[in-house]
């Protein structure tokens, strides 16, 4: 090809008087318009892709952490902590004491905003600790007369003229008179568990002399998170959970219905306590690797999933799974040691991760479902002992064993994201087993999201698979036909006719196959199968039949005008096997055949099953391959044809040995091309199945694919959310597939036209 | 001789030829089922009372009830299936018809569609009296008209009454326009206005120019408006007293007469006393309804004006968005860039482009153009309605920009191929004349690639006016309350969501709660749909065979 843009100078430079100059100027500008328009269109195609690339960027991104600010441990002289916790904003701290103290302090510089007293009967003091919900921040203190106190710590915004203000305080949603735990009144608590909700809280504690109390309260009102909640009054049942020794840890788990107790010794008790009446033992096994022992024990967010670290370092996460012997607490995964004492875990509040500190200073963020470790650093040369992980994940302070406080910033969009999270089996919470499973959907914060996109592309494909199924025998011999031995005048015909069928809207095709032809599917099931076999029996009787007509009636129709004369037959033959559709299904089938289907061979039928969508989404790709496939092969050079049939071959010998061979390339992109539309093809899919995640072969079942699934969770994904950045992923991958199949198959074209046209 | 008959090649070549013949019957048999279920929705059908004896009854219950509706489906059942489900029913033969009647008095039965066994139905007969009312809610009305009264008190009834509905209904049709025109016009108008002002307000106290001087301004002129409304509110108030004043009472099916404002019913006939010349005009009368009318009841009734007006205005914008920039891209690509590796790359690029997932486009609509730059025009230049979000959220301009990076390469393509076929006599001859490059690209060679481009264009509309997915991640709403163009300055509103034909299909056809009730409006949009698009591809393949000739002609 020559370049015309070589004359441009030339006629540039010849031009001299005023006038050819304002000429010149024009076809300069013009140029360079053109150059500036033409490359910035091209420039904004390729945006789409970078812009995909750009959004799903910050999900393989690890995290960050800074430090902003190191403090003394504010009022340290008012007692040893128990616990250190942060409110939303990450302006204020708070930090309970031993000594009945409640020490709320600014967060960037250690001030002190208020401290508290917590209310504590006369001559008792505080001999044990725990937290219920850490978003709730509810909390209870175990006393050293056998009571326990349930309190909470709330904090109100204020908009002043000089900006927002926080305020904190410490309430008690039960009143402020202690719940009793043991009667006898003068043995301390050790060890405390809370759990609560609207309507009941489980209180569990270990007393100095050895014995496991359970306190149930029922709320006689709902327990409210509003501001100016009233104090409720609730019944109270205690009892004794006998045969329990050597407690060091307890906890109780989100439906308040499995005690968990950690011993001394590295193990871990289960135990039912969902009917008071009849509390049993359900399991108990060891949790820890022999020789070490349990020094945190905590839940993930959610409070199902156990969290245990020990004193070499190692952190390995637990919950119960329903086996046919019964619940058992089932090891989940290990997550990377840090190699000395476990000193405290926190998790995060709204998603599954979580933070642990150790003994010799160091700091971690994990993340249990992405089994990621997200940060490791070492942040202190003492031995760090309590952590607060702020409720958006955002901020953390520490305290160690110098009684210094230190507080960060961490920058971890996309914890949750991992390249096993998408591609691998995982085991989620509640599940009896590892699985594909794609749950996006999250109506609390306790909610575990499964971003398997495995489902998705295993529906793709087979949606795309049962498309091609369908399509491509039609396609491709009706191509073959249609270029080789039809006649013109009729070929003039036929080709825009099927071509027009790739301009019809998929959200028609989709309309008539979930709307007209999945019903119709459904009632004549043995009807639509035995068309694969009466159709083309039909056809080749009747073919046979013609060849053995007179020849004078024969040679009325001319040749290549055989399709048309198929068409009556084809007509016949359909109507023919849906009218024997319902006999059949009565012979066959005792008059049912999904019954049957289910009955026989176990298999599910779902109304907008895979069989529907390839037949619809086979129609939406014929066109695609048919128009294709009809160029490569009606562009072969008449030479070779020619050749073959001089040299005494048949038609279809010629066919098979020499054109379809030449013309195999041209097939081969008409596929890739028409599996390419198949494979992003939204609408038909959308409606034309049950839009249900399954990983499942049967053509009687429907799927869902990355396409719909794009098209269906957008709307509601948070911008910015991993769910968000999840979707641009399953864009992202859609995009690179469809656009690798096309370039290939257009190379293959584009050689196979050079070929041609050697030839 | 079968078997040398195999050995020819003969069956193979029948059976490809059946496959030709099954493509063809899949295409036209497909736009057949649309075209006639899409059609002959408007007719009005015979409406049929007969007796229906109930499958299970019992000696308590009534043997037998009137029935009184169209028949719209059957379909044969087998008896086992029957069994079931627990009817039993005495015949030699192993399946019976059952038959889908719209018996339509959603108020007074629940549902509109009923199946009926065949053999159950008895005195099937076609009484001219019958009446059909479209209701603007409950859907249809079937039954006998009693009597016409006018506040309570009965001015009709019997064989004079029917003359006398037609005449009334004429009336409150027109009261029914012109409290529509104030509603939808004025009061539309008037709170628009005031939603300026509110905004204006909040621009002034953002801009720190909330003077009393400047408030006092925005006062009256709300005063004025709030004047303004109030003339209009009374006159409305006048209206629907004059419009709730009628009322008739029918007879349904059951033998129950019920009281039916006349202001609920949008057009009532007698459709079995109807000649075909009457027939045809009703046919026409509806489907001119479908065309110009507001959707009513979720979608399921009434026009689809919106949804083709938002679908043609999306896809015009598009086209003034596409069109230039694909010409300036395959001009550059043909005529301007050195031709080499780096062209033929971006060349399979632009091709392979079109075969990107559009859903794909979506996405990146979405991201980019919504959330990205309509977050930033809103933070620059809409502050003062924030948190709303002007721009920042799906719209029509939105929309049509997308498919306009999604229609780009098939105008690209269709104009490089313009370009490519002129012949390079003609360009060289122009030059050769002392022509510059931009005027033989303006004067020459452009215009005859105007064809080409036109061909581009059109394609591009064919595909943006059927292409649904990434519309609804950009754009397309269910039920939109106002048109994105309207009296209201500045007239074109690029912001709004849109209503569109093939969201309609999708949204009708598959959220709606009356999915029976709503299956033939559906085919109905989309026969408008497909003729549309297929219209448009024909005038393509027609301009693009003409423009062969014209070249042919040249060459030569």
């Amino acid at each position: 090809m020559s370049n015309p843009s070589n004359s441009a100078p030339t006629a540039a430079r010849t031009l001299t008087t005023k006038m050819d100059r304002s000429r010149a100027i024009k076809n300069r500008i013009t140029s360079i318009s053109m150059a500036v328009g033409g490359v910035s269109v091209i420039l904004s195609i390729v945006l789409i892709f970078f812009y995909l690339a750009y959004v799903v960027y910050p999900l393989f991104l690890s995290a960050e952490m800074e430090k902003s600010a190191g403090y003394p441990l504010p009022a340290a002289t008012q007692g040893k902590t128990l616990h250190l916790a942060i409110e939303e904003q990450n302006r204020i701290a708070v930090r309970f004491t031993e000594q009945a103290k409640a020490i709320f302090f600014n967060i960037k510089n250690g001030d002190i905003v208020k401290n508290i007293d917590i209310a504590l009967p006369k001559k008792t003091n505080i001999s044990s600790f725990t937290t219920s919900r850490l978003a709730k921040g509810v909390i209870a203190f175990g006393l050293s007369n056998g009571q326990a106190v349930f309190a909470q710590h709330k904090y109100k915004t204020r908009y002043l003229v000089e900006g927002k203000k926080i305020i904190p305080s410490l309430i008690y949603p039960l009143g402020e008179s202690p719940i009793e735990m043991d009667e006898s009144g003068n043995h301390a608590l050790t060890h405390i568990a809370l759990m609560h909700d609207e309507e009941r809280a489980t209180l569990v504690a270990y007393t100095d002399d050895n014995r496991l109390l359970l306190n149930q309260l029922i709320f006689d009102d709902e327990l409210s998170d509003e501001e100016d909640a009233e104090e409720i009054s609730f019944d109270s049942t205690l009892i004794e959970i006998p045969n329990i020794q050597y407690v060091n840890k307890l906890l109780i788990d989100n439906s308040q219905s499995l005690l968990y107790v950690a011993h001394n010794n590295g193990e871990v008790s289960l135990i039912d306590i969902s009917d008071l009446s009849d509390i049993q033992v359900l399991e108990r096994k060891r949790v820890v690797p022999d020789g070490t022992e349990i020094t945190k024990f905590t839940f993930l967010t959610g409070e199902i999933s156990l969290l245990i670290g020990d004193n070499k370092g190692n952190l390995s996460q637990w919950f119960p799974v329903q086996k046919e012997t019964g619940l058992t607490l089932s090891h989940i995964r290990d997550f990377d040691s840090q190699h000395s004492a476990i000193t405290d875990i926190v998790t995060e509040q709204r998603r599954k991760g979580f933070a642990a500190i150790d003994d010799k200073g160091q700091f971690a963020f994990y993340h249990s479902t992405a089994h990621r470790t997200l940060l490791h650093e070492a942040i202190s040369e003492s031995r760090l002992n309590f952590l607060a992980v702020s409720p958006r994940a955002n901020t953390f302070i520490t305290e160690d064993d110098k009684q210094q406080v230190q507080f960060w910033h961490v920058d971890n969009e996309h914890p949750e994201m991992s390249w096993s999270v998408i591609w691998d089996q995982i085991w989620y919470e509640s599940y009896p087993e590892p699985s594909y499973t794609w749950q996006s959907s999250s109506a609390s914060n306790d909610f575990e999201p499964k971003f398997s996109l495995m489902p998705l592309a295993f529906g793709t494909l087979k949606a795309a698979f049962y498309a091609m199924l369908f399509a491509m025998p039609l396609a491709i011999m009706g191509a073959i036909y249609t270029a080789y031995f039809m006649a013109p005048k009729m070929r003039t015909y036929v080709k825009p006719t099927i071509e027009i069928m790739e301009a019809l809207p998929t959200v028609i095709l989709g309309f008539l196959a979930g709307l007209w032809l999945a019903p119709i599917i459904e009632s004549h099931l043995p009807g639509v199968f035995s068309m694969l076999i009466i159709l083309p029996a039909g056809v080749l009787v009747f073919a046979f039949a013609w060849k053995s007509l007179p020849k004078d009636i024969r040679t009325r129709v001319p040749d290549g005008w055989q399709a048309a004369l198929l068409i009556p037959v084809l007509l016949f033959t359909g109507w023919l096997s849906m009218a024997l559709s319902l006999p059949m299904e009565q012979f066959f089938f005792n008059g049912d055949m999904k019954m049957w289907l289910g009955d026989s061979l176990g298999l599910h039928y779902d109304q907008r099953n895979s069989l529907v969508v390839g037949i619809a989404m086979g129609v939406a790709v014929i066109p695609t391959i048919f128009s294709i496939t009809e160029d490569a092969i009606f562009s072969v050079p008449k030479n070779l044809t020619f050749g073959s049939l001089a040299l005494g071959a048949t038609p279809w010998q010629t066919l098979i040995y020499v054109v379809i061979l030449t013309a195999s390339p041209g097939i081969f992109s008409a596929v890739m091309i028409g599996m390419g539309r198949a494979v992003g093809e939204t609408m038909i899919v959308l409606m034309a199945t049950g839009n249900t995640p399954v990983m499942d072969f049967s053509v009687f079942q429907g799927m869902r694919t990355l396409a719909a699934n794009v098209a269906v969770e957008m709307p509601e994904a948070e911008v910015a959310s991993t769910h968000y950045r999840i979707l641009f992923l399953a864009a992202l991958v859609l995009f690179i597939f469809t656009f690798m199949f096309n370039t290939v198959a257009e190379i293959v074209r584009q050689r196979l036209r050079k070929k041609y046209s050697s030839l | 001789m079968i078997k040398k008959w195999f050995k020819t090649g003969d069956p193979w070549i029948w059976l490809n030829a059946a496959a030709v013949s099954a493509s063809l019957i899949i295409v036209i048999g497909l736009l057949l089922l649309i075209a006639v279920q899409g059609l002959s929705h408007f007719w009005p059908k015979a409406v049929m009372q007969a007796q229906y004896m109930q499958a299970n009854a019992t000696e308590s219950k009534a043997a037998s009830i009137r029935l009184i509706g169209e028949i719209h489906n059957d379909e044969e059942v087998s008896i086992e299936q029957l069994k079931a489900i627990g009817i039993n029913i005495k015949t030699d033969k192993e399946t019976v018809t059952r038959l889908l009647i719209k018996t339509g008095n959603r108020d007074v039965s629940g549902a509109d569609f009923k199946w009926m066994l065949q053999p159950y139905l008895t005195e099937k007969n076609y009484p001219e009296d019958i009446i059909v009312l479209e209701r603007r809610e409950w859907g249809n009305f079937y039954g006998y008209l009693k009597t016409i009264s006018n506040n309570g008190k009965i001015i009709a009834s019997g064989a004079n009454a029917w003359p006398e509905l037609e005449k009334r209904l004429l009336r409150t049709e027109a009261l029914y326009q012109e409290i529509r025109d104030i509603e939808k016009g004025d009061i539309g108008s008037i709170n628009y206005k005031m939603e300026k002002l509110r905004l204006a307000k909040r621009r002034l106290e953002l801009d720190k120019e909330d003077t009393a001087e400047n408030l006092a301004k925005l006062t009256t002129r709300r005063k004025q408006l709030d004047k303004e409304y109030a003339v209009l509110a009374k006159n409305l108030e006048d209206l629907y007293s004059q419009f709730n004043q009628g009322s008739i009472s029918a007879e349904t099916m059951s033998g129950k007469v019920i009281e039916i404002p006349l202001a609920k019913i949008v057009r009532a006939y007698q459709p079995n006393a109807l000649n075909l010349f009457e027939k045809i005009v009703l046919y026409f009368q509806k489907v001119g309804e479908f065309i110009f009318d507001d959707p009513r009841e979720a979608n399921t009734e009434g026009g689809i004006f919106p949804a083709i007006f938002g679908t043609v205005m999306m896809v015009l914008l598009m086209s003034v968005l596409v069109t230039p920039f694909g010409v300036i891209a395959a001009v550059y690509l043909r005529e301007y860039a050195k031709q080499g590796a780096v062209t033929r790359i971006i060349r399979i690029a632009v091709n392979n482009l079109a075969g990107v997932p559009s859903i794909v486009y979506g996405v990146f609509g979405l991201g980019f153009f919504i959330y990205f730059l309509g977050g930033n025009i809103d933070q620059l230049f809409y502050a003062e309605a924030l948190p709303s979000p002007t721009f920042g959220t799906p719209g029509i301009l939105w929309s049509s920009l997308t498919l306009a990076i999604l229609t780009v390469p098939v105008v690209i393509v269709a104009t490089e191929e313009g370009l490519s076929r002129i012949p390079r006599a003609i360009r060289e001859g122009s030059l050769a004349l002392g022509a510059t490059k931009a005027e033989t690209l303006w004067r020459t060679v452009l215009p005859m690639a105007t064809p080409s481009m036109m061909t581009g264009m059109i394609l591009a509309i064919a595909r943006a006016a059927g292409e649904v997915a990434p519309l609804m991640l950009v754009g397309v709403v269910k039920l939109a309350p106002s048109l994105p163009l309207d009296m209201n300055a500045p007239f074109f509103h690029l912001e709004r969501k849109f209503m569109h034909l093939g969201f309609h299909i999708y949204d009708v056809g598959f959220q709606s709660p009356n999915v029976e009730a709503a299956r033939p409006l559906v085919y109905a949009t989309a026969f408008l749909l497909i003729g549309v698009i297929v219209l448009l591809n024909l005038s393509a393949i027609y301009i693009r065979n003409r423009l062969r000739e014209q070249y042919r002609a040249v060459e030569s």
